[in-house]
């Protein structure tokens, strides 16, 4: 050690936070964002030399310039707040569930093989019937076999459900050229497109109405299940602590198995939503990565479902904004990507000093 | 020589967030002194060891080694000052030797011989006398031999100021005797020890010197020879309090719970509990004293029906009816309803007993969530229940909405003990029900106990700190890897007889955890 006393204090440390009021924090996350936006705005000067603000405007322009944009907003914001409120309930549980990817699409599956092969058969009323009762039953069965298998054999519940994302994807492929109209072109192209058989009905003339308020009547559920319910108050407390739960005498199994289920039918749902009330087609691209999103949007939004909304907009909001950015200035894909990352880079950094805060030690005054 | 300063803290200040964890603490070392810091849970004596031994750093402040100000920044930059810290969860490596794990992390020139080293290692262990078989693996040791390997470790290494946390915790009185042996030892051969403790018995008979602290503030300095029980209890809460627990007698009493034969086999094979048989009875607190994972845990567990046993049964009689159920193999739920009344206070409160996140009102639901039909929860009773434990228990809380993880130690207790007395049980099992609780708060524990016990409920307490054992408890079980070795009276018992009881063992079985 050097006796010599020039002393090297470390700068600051940092110090958890107890509590933090809820206006700080969202300044602190206000902040973020405005950060991120600069840090953006430089990086498109020096990587592009286009003018930021003008960016900035093209993506608003491009998430809500129109009315179809915004009714485009709204419909993709309710899709993928919909599988996040499918993961929710599992992460809340501490059961790792990445397979919402595998379960929107064997939703979509089901509803797809109902449109082709019962469209022309069943009244419309029992159609739809069918297809959600189908769609649910296949995301559901989607969701248990994991759940099963963790809940008797404790199995690793993350890279199961990530495996049944490629079963899922395959087997949708292998239905793709299947049902693929011309045969073998491996497009199925539009189903039903003379009779719209199994088309979710447009709503006062808006196409996508119907997805939005399905949508919205599952975040109320989701948010009375969580917070009300007996079922909801079993979740929180597999999710804290098994041992409690055995404690207090909670099957931990059948609430595991349960959970999954529900998720996995809700996220068939999403399927349904995808297949017959959006695209009216099945490619292995339906569920578009959102099952992975949506974990992102559960946790920023800290599994409240309310908070969801908004976690969800503005994330859609930024990729379609984003998305405008490439097409309108002709840069590559990749630049909006960059942006996006940047940006959410910063939202989820803002956590750290909403829970942390840094301190720097003060000079000692008889030094 | 014996009056030089070995270590010296000026004004050490440090906060976590808004909690003042120590709050300008003086103290001074000489060497060949031992100096006890005394202090309730949450004093801050741990904070301040640590910041000694390199793991915190302070946030004003200064240390002196030896008369010049140190900067210790690191656990190595404090090895390098000569300080040595023996936690209180010891850091061994399980599938070395005692000699390995001494020597491991040093750096040494030339190539490595762990024969010499050992005979180095085995010098010193000479000369202060400590009794270990350095060839020995640590899985095979007792907490005890564990604790000297700690000790010896950084002795090895120099260590000239030691500082020990808690180090009786875990010790019998025969082992604690032997570990105050060679503590004086280190004194003779003026080294400078610090031991961090809340028992007051062991400060007078060990230290020269006292420095209590007392929510982070550093109350003082005296003399071990000029105090006595009753100055430093006030130093340390602030005020006077009488010591004394009361037992009553209870007349009536009904064999509650037979515990028969009871085995119970871990997932990896060991035999936790080895053919346990005991009574408990109603209107008596049956104490249960042992060595930290003997089977406690497993025996209070297997009672509440969370783990499946292998031999043996669990008979409750009934007081309603005289039935007479076999409780074995019969999960929580099934046992509440056959009408057995068991409440159960688990050692490990937040990780089982409460639910760290949830706020108190849902941590009383716990118990009664699912009573009611209808898939809602009903959060009326709930709050009416921890309204009325925050108020007749006194747990300092902003609100019943706050989780629980944010109370204190000793309030997170009092929701636990109050929702499981509410329940109004016929047993009631406690496992460690005082630990890390102020002096206040345990008596308060005590005094719970004692008023279940008059109502004719058969209280089982799992305890540590013998004394209590031998004041609170009718008759304590006395449990050794696994076994009963002594079911003693504790009106007429001493402490040394339990704790030859609890290091017994017949036919030299061994069990770890």
């Amino acid at each position: 050690m050097s006796s010599n006393n020039k002393v090297h204090e470390p700068l600051f440390h940092v110090v958890k936070r107890s509590n933090i009021p809820t206006w700080k924090s969202w300044i602190i996350r206000g902040l973020s964002i405005l950060v991120a936006l600069i840090i953006c705005g430089l990086v498109t000067v020096i990587m592009t030399g286009e003018n930021p603000f003008e960016v900035y405007g093209t993506m608003i322009k491009g998430a809500i310039g129109t009315e179809r944009r915004i009714w485009t907003l709204a419909q993709n914001t309710a899709i993928l707040l919909c599988v996040a409120l499918a993961v929710t309930p599992a992460f809340k549980m501490k059961f790792w569930n990445i397979g919402a990817e595998g379960q929107v699409l064997v939703g979509g599956l089901a509803t797809a093989a109902c449109m082709i092969f019962l469209g022309d058969k069943l009244p419309t009323w029992l159609l739809f019937i069918v297809m959600f009762a189908t769609s649910m039953l296949a995301g559901a069965l989607w969701g248990f076999i994991p759940a099963f298998f963790k809940a008797n054999w404790n199995t690793n519940e993350t890279l199961f459900t990530l495996m049944m994302n490629y079963i899922a994807i395959q087997i949708v492929s292998y239905f793709c050229y299947e049902w693929s109209v011309p045969k073998g072109s491996g497009h199925i192209g539009t189903i039903n497109g003379a009779t719209e058989a199994g088309w979710l009905p447009a709503i006062g003339g808006k196409a996508y109405l119907c997805n939005i308020l399905i949508v919205a009547a599952i975040t109320v559920f989701m948010y009375v299940y969580l917070k009300y319910s007996k079922h909801g108050y079993e979740i929180s407390v597999v999710g804290e602590s098994e041992n409690t739960a055995k404690y207090i005498g909670i099957n931990v199994k059948k609430v595991i198995v349960r959970t999954m289920i529900m998720s996995g039918a809700i996220c068939g749902i999403v399927g349904l939503l995808m297949v017959s009330g959006t695209d009216r087609t099945l490619t292995r691209d339906t569920a578009g990565g959102r099952g992975f999103t949506a974990i992102m949007v559960s946790w920023l939004a800290k599994f409240n479902p309310i908070y969801m909304i908004f976690t969800a907009l503005l994330l859609v909001f930024l990729q379609r904004g984003a998305g405008e950015i490439s097409t309108t200035f002709g840069l590559n894909e990749s630049f909006s990507e960059i942006l996006t990352g940047i940006i959410i880079f910063f939202i989820i950094g803002s956590e750290f000093f909403i829970n942390y805060s840094l301190k720097f030690r003060e000079k000692e005054a008889n030094k | 020589m014996s009056t030089q300063v070995a270590i010296e803290l000026k004004n050490i200040t440090k906060t976590f967030g808004n909690v003042v964890a120590n709050k300008d603490v003086n103290l001074t070392v000489n060497r060949g002194e031992i100096l006890s810091i005394l202090g309730e849970n949450g004093s801050g004596k741990t904070t301040l060891m640590n910041m000694i031994s390199g793991i915190y750093f302070p946030d004003h402040g200064q240390i002196f080694i030896n008369g010049e100000e140190a900067l210790i920044k690191s656990p190595k930059d404090a090895f390098d000052y000569k300080i040595g810290m023996i936690h209180q969860h010891f850091k061994l490596v399980d599938v070395f030797t005692a000699a390995e794990n001494i020597v491991l992390g040093l750096e040494e020139k030339g190539r490595y011989n762990i024969k010499k080293s050992t005979a180095e290692i085995q010098k010193i262990c000479d000369k202060y006398g400590f009794d270990i078989d350095l060839n020995k693996k640590i899985y095979e040791m007792s907490v005890s031999e564990k604790q000297t390997v700690e000790i010896v470790k950084v002795l090895y290494r120099g260590a000239d100021i030691l500082i020990l946390d808690e180090p009786t915790a875990v010790l019998t009185p025969q082992e604690i005797k032997k570990l105050f042996d060679v503590l004086r030892n280190m004194r003779k051969d003026s080294k400078s020890i610090i031991i961090i403790t809340h028992k007051l018995n062991e400060v007078l008979e060990i230290s020269d010197k006292v420095s209590v602290l007392r929510k982070g503030e550093y109350i003082g300095t005296v003399q071990t020879s000029e105090a006595n029980e009753s100055i430093l209890t006030e130093m340390m809460v602030g005020k006077k309090i009488d010591l004394n627990i009361e037992r009553s007698d209870v007349e009536e009493k009904a064999d509650r719970l037979l515990i028969n034969n009871m085995c119970y086999v871990s997932r990896e094979g060991v035999k936790v509990l080895n053919h346990v048989t005991f009574a408990a009875r109603s209107g008596e607190i049956l104490g249960i004293a042992g060595i930290a994972g003997s089977g406690q845990r497993e025996l209070l567990e297997s009672i509440a029906g969370l783990r499946k046993l292998k031999h043996g049964s669990i008979i409750y009689n009934n007081p309603k009816n005289g039935n007479q159920e076999n409780l074995r193999d019969k999960t929580p739920v099934e046992i509440r309803e056959l009408g057995v009344r068991l409440s159960f206070v688990p050692e490990d409160r937040l990780g089982m007993g409460l639910v760290g996140n949830m706020d108190i009102v849902d941590n009383m639901m716990l118990r009664s969530y699912k009573k009611g039909k209808g898939v809602f929860l009903e959060r009326k009773g709930p709050k009416d229940l921890a309204n009325k434990i925050i108020d007749e228990l006194e747990v300092v809380t902003p609100s019943a909405n706050t989780p629980v993880r944010n109370l204190s130690g000793g309030n997170v207790q009092k929701v636990l003990v109050g929702r499981e007395i509410a329940a109004s049980p016929t047993v009631l099992m406690a496992a460690y029900p005082v630990r890390g609780l102020d002096i206040n708060s345990s008596y308060l524990i005590y005094n719970l106990l004692n008023e279940q016990k008059e109502k004719g409920v058969a209280v089982i307490f799992v305890g540590e700190d013998l004394d209590v054992l031998l004041e609170l408890c009718d008759r304590i079980v006395v449990i050794s890897s696994g076994q009963i070795s002594g079911i003693v009276d504790a009106r007429t018992t001493t402490k040394e007889e339990i704790g030859l009881l609890m290091t017994k063992t017949d036919g030299g079985e061994k069990n770890e955890q």
